[in-house]
């Protein structure tokens, strides 16, 4: 295996009594889209802020192509693309002007031509900042993360605000990036996003790890059972729950019928990893012939559930880093 | 595992110790952007021309030479209202980008997080302060000189009596003066704080350096407090240099206490967010 690009270990920062992240530790492969995935206020931006070398660690190492960020943040910012979450331009500073600018600071910027075009920003090139749309200034933050030609870009909540078609847009986005070598560390606290971009992730939550893999590994390795939810015809479904509380009751593989909610024709039958091997045959026997069949996917949600034993609310307890702590700078070190 | 497996990734060879590299690039572009704002250039470039322009002619009598209202031993003597007025207004020039327009600015900056995002490439954040005390300076003397000019063609202006002394009145004048907005600058965070502090700040400076009661017409209180600000220092030490004698020792003095103290503790309480 090579180095990992990004090695962050027992990190830990606190603000005042406010423990922000605990102990987090997580290893970035060079060239993949690696997710940090939680709720807000679970520590996620405070660690990649700490990773970036733009907030003083309290504990732990954090490394990037093996350069301490703590003791070097210089070092690594020519190759560490960052996309805040805010956006942080003038108001009267136009799409063209800003690439332009930031391409000035890098050794060896890509064409911001180029970067227009692939972030589909060339119509609104003279356009001022201030009357960019969310999708369009979230896809110029994203230019400007890569404006140097980075090697990690750090991309932090890129999609929240956007709309469901700038969200999947977005996605292709940085999927495109990713095919040109650059290694993403993505910050999100949405599930399908993680779940879509993420080669690897770690959930976070109060400041920990809570489960690290491939979202696949991690949908996998969840113990437990399934749900089916089974439509019936308007006229079935009173035979159809009668029938599946019988099978309920004989049959081990299945734990529980219930009614979906919002819905008079779907019932929702939970079981065993085996609970679809009973449900058939047993509508087959009562020649109950169901409108629709559908198992219900299983997502990183519950992957969340079961390591935290809560579900998953993204926007509660968002309280996030306070604003007003001092960011480190090469002038504030000094 | 065996060396055939280990790949190691192409490392790209990147120069060191930038910080600084595009500070033209930046300085240009925070400079176009600046003044897409109108506010800036009318407060920062036309401002004193209009207020001399607009007290010279609007007030009867300011063109008139004085000789009955001040004694015969004055240094005002002989003067016209209007050109007594320049010190102040000059004074005001430097006050107005230093104290209402900088630390608006970097209130917006670090509101908006513009420090904070320049601080994760490579260019230090510090070259944006530095590109803005350039504009605001750079604007000052733009400024100062239209007002000048037109002055001196709409009214004809004395020459002064002791240039080295009313310039470097001046200079030492917009060091006090931009010291005390950067410690303003320093510590504000959002920009209706600024704005609000900044006025605070301002209007009670431009009071005591002889906007409204200059030179010859300034009540002894006003001048007597105001030689220990910077603006009425830096004012009252220009009219000193433009239509007297001597040396204005502690409006100088005054000017550099000011700076040595402000300037580094500006620097020390800067807040990067």
């Amino acid at each position: 295996m090579a180095e990992p690009i990004v090695e962050v270990r027992n990190l830990r920062k606190t603000y005042g009594p406010k423990v922000a992240v605990d102990d987090v530790s997580f290893a970035v492969e060079r060239g993949e889209i690696f997710g940090i995935l939680g709720p807000n206020g679970a520590g996620k931006t405070t660690t990649v802020e700490t990773l970036a070398g733009l907030r003083q660690a309290d504990g732990g190492t954090v490394r990037v192509r093996g350069v301490d960020t703590q003791r070097d943040p210089a070092a690594v910012r020519d190759v560490l693309g960052v996309q805040l979450q805010e956006a942080a331009l003038h108001d009267k500073i136009t799409v063209s002007e800003a690439l332009n600018l930031f391409a000035g600071f890098y050794a060896d910027p890509a064409d911001p031509d180029e970067l227009l075009a692939m972030l589909d920003l060339t119509p609104h090139a003279d356009r001022r900042f201030a009357k960019l749309s969310g999708g369009q200034k979230q896809r110029l933050s994203i230019a400007l993360a890569l404006i140097g030609n980075p090697e990690i870009a750090i991309l932090d909540e890129l999609t929240t605000g956007l709309d469901p078609q700038a969200r999947r847009t977005t996605w292709e986005l940085v999927e495109r990036v990713r095919a040109t070598g650059v290694t993403i560390l993505l910050v999100t606290h949405f599930m399908e996003e993680a779940e879509r971009l993420c080669d690897r992730l770690v959930i976070i939550d109060a400041g920990n790890v809570v489960a690290e893999g491939t979202p696949q590994e991690l949908i996998d390795g969840l113990e437990g059972g399934r749900t089916v939810v089974v439509r019936f015809a308007p006229q079935d479904v009173e035979r159809g729950r009668r029938e599946l509380a019988v099978l309920a009751d004989r049959d081990a593989e299945v734990e529980g019928v219930a009614p979906v909610d919002g819905s008079d024709t779907e019932i929702a039958v939970t079981g065993t990893r085996r609970v679809l091997f009973s449900l058939v045959p047993a509508l087959a026997a009562a020649d109950l012939v169901p409108d629709d069949v559908r198992t219900v996917t299983r997502s990183l949600e519950d992957v969340f559930l079961a390591h935290t034993g809560r579900a998953y609310l993204p926007g509660a307890d968002d309280a996030g880093a306070p604003t007003d702590t001092t960011l480190i700078t090469e002038g504030a070190r000094s | 595992m065996t060396a055939a497996t280990v790949t190691t990734a192409p490392t790209r060879v990147r120069p060191s110790g930038a910080g600084w590299r595009g500070f033209g690039r930046l300085l240009r572009t925070e400079a176009t952007v600046w003044l897409r704002d109108s506010a800036s250039v009318f407060f920062g470039i036309l401002f004193p021309t209009v207020l001399l322009v607009g007290v010279g002619f609007g007030i009867p009598g300011m063109r008139e030479p004085m000789t009955d209202d001040v004694p015969p031993d004055s240094i005002w003597y002989g003067v016209t209202p209007i050109a007594t007025y320049l010190p102040t207004v000059l004074a005001m020039a430097v006050g107005t980008l230093a104290i209402l327009s900088l630390p608006v600015t970097f209130a917006t900056f670090r509101d908006k997080g513009v420090l904070r995002r320049l601080s994760t490439t490579p260019m230090r954040p510090q070259a944006i302060i530095v590109a803005h005390l350039v504009i605001n300076v750079a604007t000052t003397f733009v400024g100062v000189a239209l007002a000048l000019t037109v002055a001196q063609l709409a009214f004809g202006i004395v020459r002064p009596e002791q240039l080295g002394v009313v310039v470097g009145a001046f200079l030492l004048g917009m060091l006090s003066l931009f010291s005390l907005g950067m410690l303003l600058s320093a510590v504000v965070n959002k920009p209706s704080t600024a704005n609000a502090v900044a006025s605070l700040v301002y209007f009670p400076l431009l009071f005591l350096a002889g906007l409204w009661t200059p030179g010859p017409i300034m009540p002894d209180v006003v001048r007597q407090i105001g030689q220990f600000t910077p603006m009425g220092a830096a004012a009252q030490a220009m009219d000193t240099g433009w239509f007297g004698e001597g040396f204005p020792m502690l409006q100088f003095v005054v000017m550099a206490a000011w700076t040595v103290v402000l300037l580094p503790l500006s620097v020390r309480l800067f807040r990067w967010a």
